[in-house]
C-alpha cells in the first residue's frame, strides 16, 4: 500500500516535470535550417558564420550553409534551391544588401518556409518574414556614452571618430551616444569627423584634430569600431601623449586586435558587437513554428569590457 | 622617315616655345595657384595649421600630415601618370596594394614564427612583393598591348579579382604584423621626417630621370597621342605600354606597403579602398589629358597635395562629416574650373561686359 502511495507520487511529480523537460528540450533538435551568409569579409562576420554552426550544433539542428561571396544573385539562387526541394524547415538570411528581396520571400511564403533576417536589414513588407535578429547600434552608442560618462563624471570634451556617413552602424552609434551625453551638460562633442571605420583614416584625422584642438582640452576619443581608434591611439602617442591617460579611449566591436591595445592599457573599453546571432535567430525559427507571435525587431546587445579577462569569462 | 617623324612629334607634345614648356605652362601656375588657395583656406579654418612643433624627435603638424598622408597616392599617381599618359588607365591599383600588402605580411609572419629561407628575410619580403606587384603590371600590360583589350575593362578585371586574390592569401582573415623593418615602410622616422615622404620623393627623382634624362618620356607620350603612327616611326608601343603598367604595379606594391606598415596590419579588405580613384582624379588635376600624350609628374604630385590639403581641411573644420564628400567635390570641380583656360576667359570676358 505504501509503495502504490510512493509510486503515485513519483508519477504525478513526473508528470509535472516531463512537459517542462520536454519545453527545455525543444531547442530545434531535428529541424533542418538553410543558412544563407553573406560571406567571409571580415574576422567578424567569420566568427558570426562559426558562432550560428556550433549553436546549430549544439541544439541538434541540420545547418546546410550557403556563402554567397557577397552577391545577392547566389543568396537569392540559394534561397530558391532550398525552397524548390523543400528540405529545409526554415530560412536564415544574413542579407548582403537592403532591397531586391520580396519576390523569393514571396516564394518561401508560398511554400510555408518562415524566413528569418539576420544582421542587416531588408527593405521587404515585414509580414514577408518571421522577424529580424541584429545587433542594437544604438545600444552599443549609449554603453559607450555611459562609460565616458562614468569615468569622468560627466565632465568631457570629446573627439567622436565617425564612421562611414550614412551606414546604420555609424549614424546609430552615434544617436546612441548623443542620446546619453545630452543627459549631461558637462558631456560634449567638440569635434566629429569620418574615419570611414579604417585604421589609416582614423590615424590621419586625429593627427589633424590634435594639431588644430589643443590637446589639453580633449579628454576623451569615442571611435565608431575598434579600428579607427586603434588608428587614433598612433596619433595620440606620435603626438607625445599617452592614450587611455591623457586622452580617454571607448570604441565599438571587440575585435581581436583592441584586446591587445586593452593589455598595453592603449585603449580604455570596447562595446561587443556581438557575433551571437545563431541562438536568438534558431528561437525564433522554434518559436514561430510552434504557433507564437514575435515582435518584428530582436535585438541583440553587447557587452562593454575594459579588459582581456572579462571579455574571456564570458566567452 | 621616322627622323623628320621624331621632331615633328616633339613639337605635338611639348611646345617648344620660350616660357611655354611643360614646366612654364600656364597650367602649372594654376594649379600651385589653387593648392596655395586651399592651404590659405585651411589656415583661416585653424589658427595653428601652418605650426610645426618638435616632439620626441619628430616633426608634428598639419603640413607634415598632410605629406605623410600622401605618400600612397603620391606613389600611385606617379605610375598612374604614366599609364594615363599612353591613353590607359590602370583601375587595378587598389587591388594590387592589397595584395602586394597581404603577400607581404603573410611572409614576415613566417618569419617571425621562424622561417629562415633567405625569402623571408624581410629585405627580401619587400623586393618580392614589388617584384609581384610588377607581375600584376605585366598581367595588366599583356591584356592591353597584346591582347588589345580597352584599359579600363583590362585593368578591371584585376581590380575586382585582385581583392578575391588578397583575401585567398591571407585566407580571409586580416593578420597583424610586429616585424619592424616591414612597419618601417609605413611609420618610420628619418630625420625628423615619417619614412614614406623620402620613399616617394625618391621614386619620384628616379622616373622622372628615367623619363626626362631618356627618350622614354617622349616614346610614352607619342603613343598616347598616336598609337599607330607611333609604330609606324619605329617605337615597339606594345612595349612601352607594358613598362608602363608595370612601373605602375611596383607603384602600387609600395603604396600598399606603405599603408600595412603604418598600420601593421595587411587588411586586404581596405588596403587601398578606392585608391584609384583618387590616383586618376590626382592626375587630371595635374593636367594630363585622359586621352593620353602630355604628361607632368610634378604636376600629378600637386595634384595629390591638393587632395590631401582639402581632405586635411576637412578633418580640422568642425564640419558635420555628412557634408565632406559634397565639399570635396565643389572644391575639386572649383579647382579644375580655375585650370581651363575656356573658362577663365568666359569669365572674365562676363565680367567686362557687366562693367
Amino acid at each position: 500500500m505504501r509503495h502504490i502511495k510512493w509510486m503515485l507520487v513519483v508519477v504525478m511529480l513526473l508528470a509535472l516535470v516531463a512537459p517542462a523537460a520536454l519545453a527545455q528540450d525543444d531547442g530545434g533538435a531535428g529541424l533542418t535550417i538553410g543558412f544563407s551568409q553573406i560571406g567571409s569579409e571580415s574576422a567578424w562576420r567569420t566568427s558570426f558564420t562559426d558562432a550560428v554552426q556550433a549553436e546549430a550544433e549544439a541544439r541538434g539542428i541540420n545547418l546546410l550553409f550557403s556563402d554567397a561571396q557577397q552577391e545577392q544573385e547566389n543568396q537569392i539562387a540559394a534561397m530558391q534551391a532550398w525552397i524548390a526541394q523543400g528540405d529545409v524547415d526554415a530560412i536564415i538570411l544574413a542579407p548582403v544588401v537592403v532591397s531586391g528581396w520580396d519576390v523569393v520571400l514571396e516564394e518561401a511564403r508560398d511554400a510555408g518556409i518562415p524566413v528569418v533576417i539576420v544582421d542587416r536589414n531588408v527593405d521587404a513588407d515585414e509580414s514577408l518574414y518571421v522577424t529580424r535578429v541584429s545587433s542594437d547600434f544604438v545600444h552599443e552608442g549609449r554603453l559607450a556614452a555611459a562609460w565616458l560618462v562614468q569615468a569622468t563624471s560627466g565632465q568631457c570634451n570629446i573627439v567622436e571618430l565617425y564612421g562611414t556617413v550614412g551606414s546604420a552602424a555609424a549614424e546609430d552609434r552615434n544617436d546612441g551616444f548623443e542620446e546619453v551625453i545630452a543627459l549631461f551638460p558637462g558631456m560634449q562633442i567638440i569635434r566629429s569627423e569620418t574615419g570611414n571605420f579604417v585604421r589609416t583614416e582614423g590615424k590621419q584625422v586625429m593627427e589633424s584634430i590634435l594639431s588644430a584642438e589643443d590637446p589639453a582640452n580633449i579628454c576623451a576619443v569615442f571611435a565608431h569600431n575598434d579600428d579607427m581608434a586603434i588608428g587614433a591611439v598612433e596619433a595620440i602617442k606620435e603626438a607625445g601623449l599617452d592614450p587611455a591617460e591623457d586622452i580617454l579611449i571607448v570604441s565599438v566591436d571587440a575585435i581581436p586586435d583592441i584586446f591587445d591595445s586593452l593589455d598595453a592599457g592603449d585603449v580604455n573599453a570596447t562595446v561587443e558587437l556581438s557575433p551571437f546571432m545563431g541562438g536568438p535567430a534558431f528561437d525564433a525559427v522554434v518559436a514561430h513554428l510552434n504557433g507564437e507571435e514575435l515582435p518584428k525587431w530582436v535585438p541583440v546587445a553587447g557587452k562593454l569590457y575594459t579588459s582581456r579577462e572579462a571579455y574571456d569569462a564570458d566567452h | 622617315m621616322s627622323e623628320q617623324l621624331i621632331p615633328r612629334l616633339r613639337n605635338r607634345v611639348v611646345d617648344p616655345r620660350p616660357g611655354r614648356g611643360v614646366w612654364h605652362s600656364h597650367r602649372a601656375v594654376w594649379t600651385v595657384l589653387a593648392l596655395l588657395l586651399i592651404l590659405i583656406a585651411n589656415r583661416l579654418i585653424s589658427a595653428n595649421f601652418f605650426s610645426i612643433t618638435m616632439v620626441n624627435g619628430r616633426l608634428i603638424g598639419s603640413l607634415i600630415t598632410i605629406l605623410d598622408g600622401s605618400a600612397p597616392i603620391m606613389l600611385l599617381s606617379i605610375g598612374m601618370t604614366l599609364v594615363i599618359a599612353t591613353k590607359g588607365v590602370d583601375l587595378s591599383v587598389g587591388a594590387v596594394m592589397a595584395i602586394c600588402a597581404s603577400a607581404a605580411v603573410v611572409m614576415v609572419n613566417r618569419y617571425e614564427a621562424g622561417a629562415t629561407e633567405f625569402y623571408y628575410t624581410p629585405g627580401v619580403i619587400i623586393l618580392l612583393a614589388v617584384g609581384l606587384g610588377a607581375l600584376c603590371g605585366l598581367w595588366n600590360g599583356i591584356l592591353v598591348a597584346v591582347i588589345n583589350i580597352q584599359p579600363i575593362i583590362a585593368t578591371l578585371i584585376l581590380m575586382i579579382s585582385g581583392r578575391g586574390i588578397a583575401q585567398m592569401i591571407t585566407s580571409g582573415q586580416s593578420p597583424t604584423f610586429t616585424n619592424d623593418t616591414l612597419a618601417f615602410i609605413g611609420r618610420g622616422v628619418l630625420f625628423g621626417l615619417p619614412f614614406p615622404i623620402y620613399l616617394y620623393l625618391a621614386v619620384l627623382i628616379v622616373v622622372f630621370l628615367l623619363v626626362r634624362r631618356t627618350a622614354l618620356g617622349l616614346l610614352i607620350e607619342s603613343v598616347g597621342v598616336n598609337a599607330r603612327a607611333s609604330y609606324y616611326a619605329g617605337i615597339n608601343a606594345a612595349l612601352v605600354k607594358i613598362l608602363v603598367y608595370m612601373v605602375s604595379g611596383m607603384c602600387a606594391a609600395l603604396a600598399g606597403l606603405v599603408i600595412a606598415g603604418e598600420v601593421k596590419s595587411a587588411d586586404p579588405h581596405k588596403n587601398g579602398e578606392f585608391a584609384e580613384l583618387d590616383a586618376i582624379l590626382a592626375v587630371v588635376i595635374g593636367g594630363t589629358s585622359l586621352s593620353g600624350g602630355r604628361f607632368s609628374l610634378v604636376l600629378s604630385a600637386l595634384g595629390v597635395l591638393i587632395i590631401q590639403s582639402l581632405l586635411t581641411g576637412l578633418y580640422v573644420s568642425k564640419l558635420h562629416p555628412t557634408a565632406n564628400l559634397v565639399v570635396k567635390a565643389i572644391v575639386v570641380l572649383l579647382v579644375l574650373l580655375l585650370q581651363s583656360d575656356e573658362f577663365r576667359n568666359r569669365l572674365t570676358r562676363l565680367v567686362r561686359r557687366s562693367s
